[in-house]
C-alpha cells in the first residue's frame, strides 16, 4: 500500500501548471489515495510531448472514467475509427478511482441484471484480452434478508435473473456461515447466492479497457476538458475543448458527475438529469485473520450495507437513510479530491457492519473514503441519444453501480451509435424518458435524496416516489383531492390511483408496503364496479397531446409514413395506431383524431412526451407548412366511463350520443354546459364504453362540476388509474413502455388489425411486418388467467414474473391485475416457443391453447390459463358494436 | 436525621440552605392570594420550611424515593412549562435591532418557585431591559422587583423633557404614554392589589427626579441602573415601615421585605450593553472565536463569599471587632449566602425598628416565631445592600448572545459549558470537531462507541425549540460525559416536592441572542 495523500497533492492536477503537465496521449497514472495499488506504465506513452489534439474525428467521447473508456472500447470494437476520448484529468481519476469495485447482478430490472452480467463477463476476459491485471476475482455474493418481506424480493429477484439465464440459489441461514466466516446470521432469514459475482480493481479495469481501446485505434487525450458542444441544424458539429476544437459527428457525454453542467454547457441545452450524492465506504487494516480474497460479497439492504474483502480486510460502504447531495451549484462548489470524511454520518452503517459482523470490533480502521456518486430521479441510469441534438449522446447517472453498468451500458450505447438502437429494450434507461421538467437542481436534489436510500430499500410492487411531487397537476388537483384522492406520479404529473371514501381510514405509508393483497383492494373494486355498472370520471389529463397541422396534405403524408395503421380517414374519425420502426417494433402507441382535412390531434402515454416528440421531429421533413405542436398542457382530459356515461352527457348537450348518432371512435367537438369547444371522443381506453372529453383548461373545473352535478342521479363516482388498470388489463390491452416496447410488433400481440397491409401506403416497418407475416411471429403476448390462486392469502403477481409452459419456461410476465369481473388475477406476457434448431420457433394456436401454463411468483409456481383473447363477451353489456372491442388501449396502466 | 441530610449534602457536595432566617412562608401559589387565611403559615409549614431554617434537623418526612418514570414527551411538557421566546420584530425584511430576541425558561425546585424573570423594552427610550431574580426565604420579594425594578430602571434613564411630560398627563389626568412593552409568559403575573401602591412610589420617584434633574439632561445609563436599585430597595424599606391601612397590603408589604431576592439585569441598547448584578446572579456572554468555537465572557461578578473584594467590602463596612462574624462559615453573619440583595430587611434595619414595625405589624406575624428572630452578631446595621455593581461591555460582532441565570444554573453548569451548548444549539451546527482517523490505530469497536456518543449529544438538541429549555435539560440531565441522559433527567424532574430542592436549585434563564450583522454595521 502506497502512502499516496503526499503523491496526490503532488500530482493533482489543480497544483500542477497545465503546460507542465504530461498532456501526451497519456502517461502513467498517478495512484492519488491508493486503494488500488496496481503498478502500471504504459509502453506507448509519450511523457513529454504532448500529441496535438486532431483538428476532427467522427466521435468524441467526453469522460475517461469506467464508463467513457468502456463506450470508446465498445466503438472500436464494432469498427469506428476516428474515435477520440478526452478526460479533463486523469483516466478514472472520478468516482472510478475510489468506487468499490463490485460488479453485481443483483439490480432492480432485468436490462440492469443483463448490463451486469456482461459486465462481469467482460471484465473476467479482459486481463487476458490485454494483458492489464484487473484484480478481478470471481467471489460470488451474497443479498441478505432480516425479515420474509426482503426474503420474497429476493426470491423474486432470483426467479428474474433464471429468466436471464443468471445462476443463483435461494439459500439459508446457515448455508451463509460456509460461505463468508464472519457474517452473524441469527437475525436472518435466508439469503439469495449469486455465485457469478466478482470484484475488480476499478482503476485497473479502467486502465485495460483503455489499452484494448488504444490497441484497436482509439485517441485518449489526459488533461482536456470540453468546453461546450457546437451543434448547427440540430446536429452535433464540433466540440470546443481547452485545447483547440474538435470537429466530430457524434459527442458521447459520459462526464459521471458532470454530465448535467455538460449538457448544459451545450450550444443547444441538453438535459441530463442526475445529481451527486456523497457516498461513503470503509476500509480495515488486514485482519489478525486476513481475509481470503475470494471472500464473497455481503449486501444485508436491511442494514442498508456492503460487505467486500479487501487486501485481508474489508471494504464496507452502505446506503444511508439521509444522504448528503453534492455539487448541487456545480463542480466549484467543492474539490473532488479533497471530499471530507464523515464519521457521524456513517455511523449507522457502522453499526449495522459491527451487527452484521460482531467480530470486526477489534479490527482496525484504515480510512474512511468519501466517493460522490451521481444519481438520476427514478434510480435508472441515463442511456442514449438526447431528443434535441442529434449526435448528442449520454451514458451518465449509474446510481452507483457504474462499474456494474459501465460493460453492458458502453455495448449497448455502441450499438445504439452503431445500428440506431441497441440490441435489447433499453427504454427503462433511455434519457427520453426524461425532459426539461426533471432538470430543476431543487427537484434533483431533492428527488435523489429519496433515490440514493431507495437503492437498498424494500421496494413493492406499486411504490411511488415522495419527493419532487405535485410538479404538474390538473385543474382538478385540489378537487379530487379534497374528495380522497391518492396521487401517484407519472412523468411529473400526479394522477390519482384511487379515492378513499370519507369515514375510511388506510394504513400509513410504510404499514401499507406489502407483496400480498394491498389494503385499497375493497376501494378499487367498488370504483371498478361503478365503472361497469353506472358511471365514473378519470382524470387522465396527464397524457401526451400533440397536434399536428400544415397547409396542405403535408402532415398526412408524415402520419402515413410514421404510423401503422391508416390516417385517411374521414375528419372526425378516430385512428388507433403504433408507430413503428424499422424492425416493426412500438416506437408510440396512439390514437390520432383527424380534426380536419389537414390537422390531426394525437394523443400518446404520458412518458411520451420526449421520445414521441423527437421520434416525430426526427422523421419531419424541414417544411415551414408543416407544424407541430405539443399542446398537452392546453387540455384537461376527462375519462368518463361505464354504461351510463352517454346518459351524462346527453344531459349536458344538445348534440345526440346515440351509438347511431355518434359511433365508435369519433371525435366531435362540441359544448358540454356552458363550455364550448370541448373534445369528445367515444372511445375509453379500457374497453368499457364511454367517452374521453378535451377540455381546455380554463373550462375544466366547470365542465367536472357539471358531469359531477347532473351524474349524481346515474350514481357518478371518481375512480383511479388502479381501477383503470384492472379493466384494462382484463380486457386484455396492451400499454406502451409496460407490455409493448420497440421490439414488439404489432403481430405479436395481435393487433394485425390496425395495420394498412391492404393498403399500398408504404410505413415504416412495414417490410419487417411482412416479412414477419410470413415467416410467422416467434413470440406472441397472452393473457393469463391465475388458477388456484388465493387473493387473500398468495402472493401476488407484479411484473416480471417467468411464464413455464409444461414445466419449461416460456416467457416473462409484463404486468398484472386482478380482475374484479372474473375474481381471478389476469397477467399479460409474452411467451416463446422453444428453439429446437437454434432459431426462434414460431408461436402456433396449439402452443398457447395446449399446454399447461404457471407462473412464477417469488418461486411459487401457479398453474393459468393461457388466452389469446379477452373474456369480454362473457361479461360486458353487449350494447355497443363489435367493433368496440378494437378500442384503444395504450395509456392504461 | 442529621446524617440523612448530611448524605444528601455529600451527594451533591454542595449546601443548598442558602438562609438560616426567619421568613414568611409563602406557601400558596400566588402571593397576593385571595385564599389567604390567618394562620396559613403555621399550619401548612412544611419540611420544605423546617430545611430551610436548620438544615441540620433533617427531615420529618420520610424520604422514599419515588421510583416511577416519566416518558420523554412527559419530561419535555414539564421542562417547556415555562418556556418563552420573544423575536425582535423586523421592519421590512430587515432586523434593525441588535437584539434577535431572546428565550427564556424557568424550572422550580421550591414549591412554588422562589426565582422570577422579566423582560422589557423601553418605549421611551431605546433599549431592551432582561432580569432574572433569584428569591429566598419566600418569592415575595422577587415578585415585587420582576413587577417593579424595570419602572424604576426606565423612569431613571428618562430625560427631564420626558419627565416633565410624564408628571403633567399624570397630574391632568391624562392617559400615559406606556414606558415599557412588557414580554411576559403567562405564568408571569403581577399582582393587581398592590398596583396603585406601587405606582404612588414610583411616581414620588419621578418627581424626586424631575426636582434634581435640569433642562436637557439625559442620565447616564449606569448611573441611572445604580439610582433605581437603591431607590426600589429604599421604597420596599419604607413601604414596609409605613404600612398601609389595608390589612392585607400591609401584610404583603412586610413579607416582601423580610424575604430577599436578588437581581441580574442586562440593558441593551445598540451595541451598549450595561449588567447590573445584584447578588450571585451571572450573566456570561457567549463569543464566538474565529474557529467556530465558543468562549464564555463573564460580565458580572458574584456578590458572595467566594468573592474576595466582596468579603473585604463587607468587612470594611463594620467595625475591626466584627471581622470573624459578618463573614463566618462563608455566609453573612453566619446566615445569608448572597451578599447584596434587595428585601431582607432583618439584615438591614437596627433591632429596634425591626421590633416596632414587627409589633405593628398584622397579627399573622406575631404568630410566626421566626420573624422575631435577630440574626446573632447583629451590631452595626446594615449589613446589606442593594446596590448593584454595574459592568459595561461594547457588543463586537463575535459575541453572539447573553445568559443571565440564577445561581440554579452555574452551580450545575459551568459557564464554559453553557456558553458550548447554547453556541451548538444556536448555530445549529455541533462544534463537535469532526473526528479523522489519522495516523492513529483506532479498531471499528472505540469507533462505534465515540461515534454514539457524539450521537447522543446532538439528538438531545433537536428536542427543544427553545435555547433556555435546551439549556435546563442538560443542567438536569447531563451526565459525567456531559451528554444529555434521559433516565438522570427523568429520575430529577420527578422528585417528589419536598425533595426537588435537595438535589438542585430553582434555574431560571433568559438567553439574549444578538444580530452580528447589525453589530458589525454600528461599530463602524
Amino acid at each position: 500500500m502506497r502512502s499516496c495523500v503526499r503523491s496526490s497533492r503532488a500530482l493533482s492536477p489543480a497544483v500542477l501548471p497545465r503546460l507542465l503537465s504530461d498532456t501526451g496521449c497519456w502517461g502513467p497514472r498517478s495512484d492519488r489515495r491508493g486503494l488500488w495499488n496496481s503498478p502500471r506504465s504504459f509502453t506507448t506513452a509519450t511523457e513529454t510531448q504532448p500529441t496535438p489534439l486532431p483538428g476532427q474525428a467522427r466521435v468524441v467521447i467526453c469522460g475517461g472514467g469506467i464508463v467513457g473508456t468502456s463506450v470508446a472500447y465498445h466503438l472500436a470494437k464494432l469498427g469506428w475509427t476516428e474515435i477520440v476520448l478526452l478526460e479533463q484529468g486523469r483516466l478514472g481519476a472520478g468516482t472510478t478511482r475510489l468506487c468499490a469495485g463490485i460488479v453485481s447482478v443483483a439490480k432492480s430490472i432485468s436490462i440492469e441484471s443483463k448490463m451486469a452480467h456482461y459486465s462481469n463477463a467482460l471484465y473476467e476476459r479482459l486481463e487476458e484480452e490485454t494483458g492489464v491485471k484487473t484484480g478481478f476475482v470471481k467471489t460470488g455474493s451474497l443479498c441478505l434478508a432480516q425479515n420474509q418481506d426482503r426474503f420474497l424480493s429476493l426470491k423474486r429477484l432470483a426467479s428474474r435473473l433464471k429468466v436471464i439465464g443468471i445462476n443463483c440459489n435461494v439459500i439459508k441461514p446457515k448455508e451463509v456461515t460456509k460461505l463468508h466466516p464472519l457474517v452473524n446470521i441469527h437475525d436472518l432469514v435466508g439469503a439469495l447466492h449469486l455465485p457469478g459475482d466478482g470484484v475488480v480493481s476499478p482503476p485497473d479495469v479502467n486502465h485495460a479497457l483503455a489499452v484494448a481501446a488504444a490497441n484497436h485505434g482509439v485517441q485518449i487525450h489526459e488533461r482536456t476538458s470540453v468546453n461546450h458542444v457546437l451543434v448547427e441544424k440540430g446536429h452535433v458539429t464540433a466540440v470546443e475543448t481547452d485545447r483547440g476544437p474538435i470537429e466530430c459527428e457524434f459527442f458521447v457525454n459520459c462526464a459521471g458527475q458532470w454530465a448535467y453542467e455538460l449538457g448544459q454547457a451545450s450550444e443547444v441545452k441538453v438535459s441530463v438529469p442526475l445529481h451527486g450524492c456523497e457516498h461513503f465506504y470503509l476500509l480495515t487494516k488486514p485482519l489478525q485473520e486476513p481475509l481470503q480474497p475470494n471472500t464473497p460479497v455481503v449486501m444485508d439492504m436491511d442494514g442498508r450495507i456492503y460487505v467486500r474483502a479487501w487486501q485481508g480486510g474489508i471494504l464496507s460502504g452502505g446506503f444511508e437513510k439521509n444522504p448528503k447531495p453534492i455539487f448541487t451549484e456545480g463542480r466549484n462548489q467543492l474539490d473532488f479530491q479533497n471530499m471530507q470524511e464523515d464519521w457521524d454520518h456513517f455511523e449507522p452503517m457502522l453499526s449495522a457492519l459491527l451487527r452484521r459482523m460482531p467480530s470486526l470490533d477489534s479490527c482496525e480502521i484504515h480510512q474512511l473514503v468519501n466517493c460522490p456518486e451521481s444519481f438520476t430521479p427514478d434510480m435508472r441510469c441515463l442511456m442514449g441519444e438526447t431528443p434535441g441534438v442529434h449526435g448528442y449522446f449520454v451514458l451518465a447517472g449509474m446510481n452507483s453501480s457504474g462499474l456494474s453498468f459501465a460493460g453492458g451500458a458502453g455495448k449497448y450505447l455502441a450499438e445504439w451509435m452503431t445500428y440506431g438502437y441497441p440490441s435489447d429494450n433499453v427504454w427503462p434507461l433511455d434519457i427520453k424518458r426524461f425532459g426539461n421538467l426533471q432538470s430543476s437542481r431543487t427537484f434533483l436534489r431533492h428527488r435523489v435524496m429519496e433515490v440514493m436510500p431507495l437503492l437498498y430499500e424494500l421496494k413493492v410492487p406499486r411504490w411511488d416516489f415522495q419527493t419532487g411531487r405535485q410538479l404538474r397537476t390538473s385543474p382538478l388537483y385540489d378537487r379530487l383531492d379534497t374528495q380522497g384522492a391518492r396521487w401517484m406520479e407519472k412523468h411529473g404529473f400526479e394522477r390519482a390511483k384511487y379515492f378513499v371514501p370519507p369515514g375510511k381510514d388506510l394504513l400509513a405509508l410504510d404499514q401499507s408496503k406489502t407483496f400480498y393483497k394491498p389494503d385499497w383492494f375493497d376501494i378499487v373494486g367498488a370504483e371498478v364496479k361503478c365503472c361497469k355498472e353506472a358511471v365514473c370520471v378519470i382524470d387522465m389529463s396527464s397524457f401526451t397531446k400533440f397536434e399536428l397541422t400544415s397547409s396542405g396534405d403535408q402532415a398526412l403524408e408524415l402520419l402515413q409514413h410514421l404510423c401503422a395503421n391508416d390516417l385517411d380517414v374521414p375528419v372526425g374519425h378516430i385512428v388507433h395506431t403504433g408507430m413503428l420502426n424499422e424492425r416493426g417494433g412500438y416506437e408510440n402507441d396512439c390514437s390520432v383524431v383527424r380534426l380536419s382535412k389537414n390537422s390531426f390531434f394525437i394523443i400518446s402515454p404520458t412518458d411520451q412526451q420526449v421520445h414521441c416528440w423527437s421520434w416525430i421531429k426526427k422523421h419531419m421533413p424541414n417544411d415551414p407548412h408543416l407544424h407541430l405542436e405539443d399542446v398537452s398542457w392546453k387540455y384537461t382530459a376527462l375519462n368518463l366511463i361505464g354504461p351510463r356515461a352517454m346518459d351524462v352527457l346527453s344531459e349536458l348537450s344538445y348534440v345526440s350520443m346515440t351509438p347511431e348518432h355518434f359511433p365508435s371512435l369519433f371525435c366531435k367537438e362540441m359544448s358540454v354546459g356552458y363550455a364550448n369547444g370541448i373534445r369528445v371522443m367515444s372511445m375509453t381506453h379500457t374497453g368499457e364504453p364511454g367517452f374521453m372529453l378535451y377540455i381546455p383548461i380554463e373550462y375544466a373545473l366547470h365542465v367536472y362540476n357539471e358531469v359531477m352535478s347532473v351524474g349524481q342521479k346515474y350514481g357518478i363516482r371518481n375512480a383511479g388509474y388502479y381501477a383503470l388498470r384492472s379493466l384494462r388489463i382484463e380486457k386484455f390491452f396492451a400499454f406502451w413502455g409496460q407490455d409493448l416496447d420497440s421490439f414488439t410488433t404489432p403481430l405479436e400481440c395481435g393487433r394485425e388489425f390496425r395495420v394498412k397491409f391492404d393498403k399500398d401506403t408504404d410505413f415504416l416497418g412495414r417490410d419487417a411486418l411482412l416479412r414477419q407475416r410470413q415467416e410467422g411471429v416467434t413470440r406472441r403476448f397472452i393473457m393469463l388467467v391465475l388458477e388456484d390462486h388465493d387473493t387473500e392469502l398468495d402472493l401476488w403477481p407484479w411484473w416480471g414474473e417467468p411464464i413455464y409452459r409444461n414445466g419449461e419456461l416460456a416467457g416473462v410476465t409484463t404486468s398484472s391485475a386482478y380482475s374484479y369481473t372474473l375474481e381471478r388475477h389476469v397477467c399479460l406476457g409474452f411467451v416463446s416457443p422453444p428453439s429446437l434448431d437454434g432459431t426462434p420457433a414460431v408461436v402456433t394456436p396449439d402452443f398457447i391453447n395446449r399446454g399447461d401454463y404457471e407462473v412464477d411468483i417469488a418461486g411459487q409456481r401457479f398453474p393459468a390459463k393461457a388466452k389469446l383473447y379477452p373474456f369480454s363477451s362473457l361479461f360486458t353489456q353487449q350494447r355497443r358494436r363489435k367493433d368496440d372491442m378494437e378500442l384503444s388501449n395504450f395509456q392504461a396502466k | 436525621m442529621a446524617t440523612t441530610s448530611q448524605l444528601f449534602r455529600a451527594l451533591h457536595g454542595r449546601d443548598f440552605s442558602r438562609i438560616w432566617t426567619s421568613s414568611f412562608s409563602c406557601q400558596t401559589h400566588l402571593p397576593c392570594c385571595q385564599s389567604f387565611q390567618p394562620g396559613a403559615c403555621l399550619n401548612q409549614r412544611s419540611p420544605n420550611i423546617e430545611r430551610r431554617w436548620y438544615p441540620t434537623r433533617g427531615f420529618r418526612t420520610s424520604a422514599v424515593q419515588h421510583s416511577y418514570h416519566l416518558s420523554p414527551p412527559q419530561v419535555n411538557s414539564i421542562l417547556k412549562a415555562n418556556e418563552y421566546s420573544f423575536k425582535v420584530p423586523e421592519f421590512d425584511g430587515k432586523n434593525l435591532s441588535t437584539v434577535l430576541g431572546f428565550d427564556s425558561n424557568q424550572l422550580p425546585a421550591n414549591a412554588p418557585i422562589e426565582d422570577r424573570r422579566s423582560a422589557a423594552t423601553c418605549l421611551q427610550t431605546r433599549g431592551m431591559l432582561l432580569g432574572v431574580f433569584d428569591g429566598h426565604a419566600g418569592c415575595a420579594c422577587a415578585q415585587a422587583l420582576s413587577e417593579r425594578l424595570f419602572y424604576y430602571i426606565a423612569v431613571a434613564m428618562l430625560p427631564h423633557e420626558t419627565l416633565v411630560e410624564l408628571e403633567n398627563a399624570v397630574e391632568s389626568g391624562r392617559p400615559l404614554h406606556p414606558i415599557l412593552q412588557w414580554h411576559k409568559h403567562p405564568n408571569d403575573y403581577f399582582s393587581k392589589e398592590a398596583s396603585r401602591l406601587y405606582f404612588s412610589s414610583l411616581r414620588t420617584y419621578w418627581q424626586e427626579l424631575l426636582d434634581l434633574s435640569n433642562p436637557g439632561e439625559t442620565p447616564d445609563v449606569r448611573e441611572a441602573l445604580i439610582n433605581a436599585f437603591k431607590r426600589l430597595d429604599n421604597d420596599i424599606s419604607l413601604e414596609a415601615q409605613v404600612g398601609d391601612p389595608n390589612a392585607f397590603l400591609h401584610y404583603w408589604v412586610l413579607r416582601v421585605a423580610f424575604s430577599g431576592a436578588t437581581a441580574c439585569v442586562a440593558h441593551v441598547d445598540g451595541n451598549d450593553l450595561h449588567i447590573a448584578n445584584t447578588g450571585d446572579g451571572r450573566a456570561v456572554l457567549g463569543v464566538q472565536e474565529p474557529d467556530g468555537s465558543f468562549s464564555a465572557l463573564t460580565l458580572s461578578n458574584d456578590h458572595n463569599a467566594q468573592n474576595e473584594d466582596e468579603v473585604r467590602r463587607v468587612r470594611s463596612e463594620h467595625p475591626p471587632n466584627e471581622a470573624k462574624t459578618v463573614v463566618k462559615q462563608d455566609r453573612l453573619l453566619g446566615l445569608l449566602m448572597p451578599f447584596r440583595a434587595f428585601g431582607d430587611v432583618k439584615f438591614k434595619w437596627s433591632i429596634e425598628l425591626q421590633r416596632r414595625v414587627l409589633e405593628s405589624g398584622p397579627d399573622q406575624l406575631h404568630q410566626n416565631e421566626h420573624t422575631k428572630f435577630i440574626p446573632p452578631n447583629y451590631h452595626t446595621p446594615p449589613y446589606l445592600t442593594a446596590e448593584p455593581e454595574v459592568t459595561y461591555h461594547r457588543l463586537r460582532p463575535q459575541d453572539r448572545f447573553l445568559v443571565l441565570g440564577s445561581d440554579g444554573l452555574w452551580e450545575t453548569l459551568h459557564r464554559q459549558e453553557v456558553v458550548r451548548i447554547v453556541g451548538e444549539y444556536l448555530t445549529g451546527v455541533h462544534q463537535q470537531q469532526p473526528i479523522t482517523v489519522g495516523g492513529y490505530r483506532v479498531t471499528l469497536g472505540q469507533m462505534h462507541g465515540l461515534l454514539l456518543e457524539r450521537k447522543a449529544r446532538i439528538s438531545s438538541t433537536f428536542e427543544d425549540q427553545n435555547a433556555a429549555t435546551h439549556l435546563i435539560r442538560h443542567a438536569v440531565g447531563n451526565n459525567e460525559f456531559g451528554t444529555v441522559d434521559h433516565e438522570r433527567l427523568s429520575k430529577m424532574l420527578s422528585l417528589p416536592e419536598e425533595l426537588a430542592r435537595m438535589y438542585r436549585d430553582d434555574i431560571t434563564i433568559i438567553i439574549v441572542q444578538f444580530n452580528p450583522h447589525v453589530i458589525g454595521g454600528q461599530q463602524n
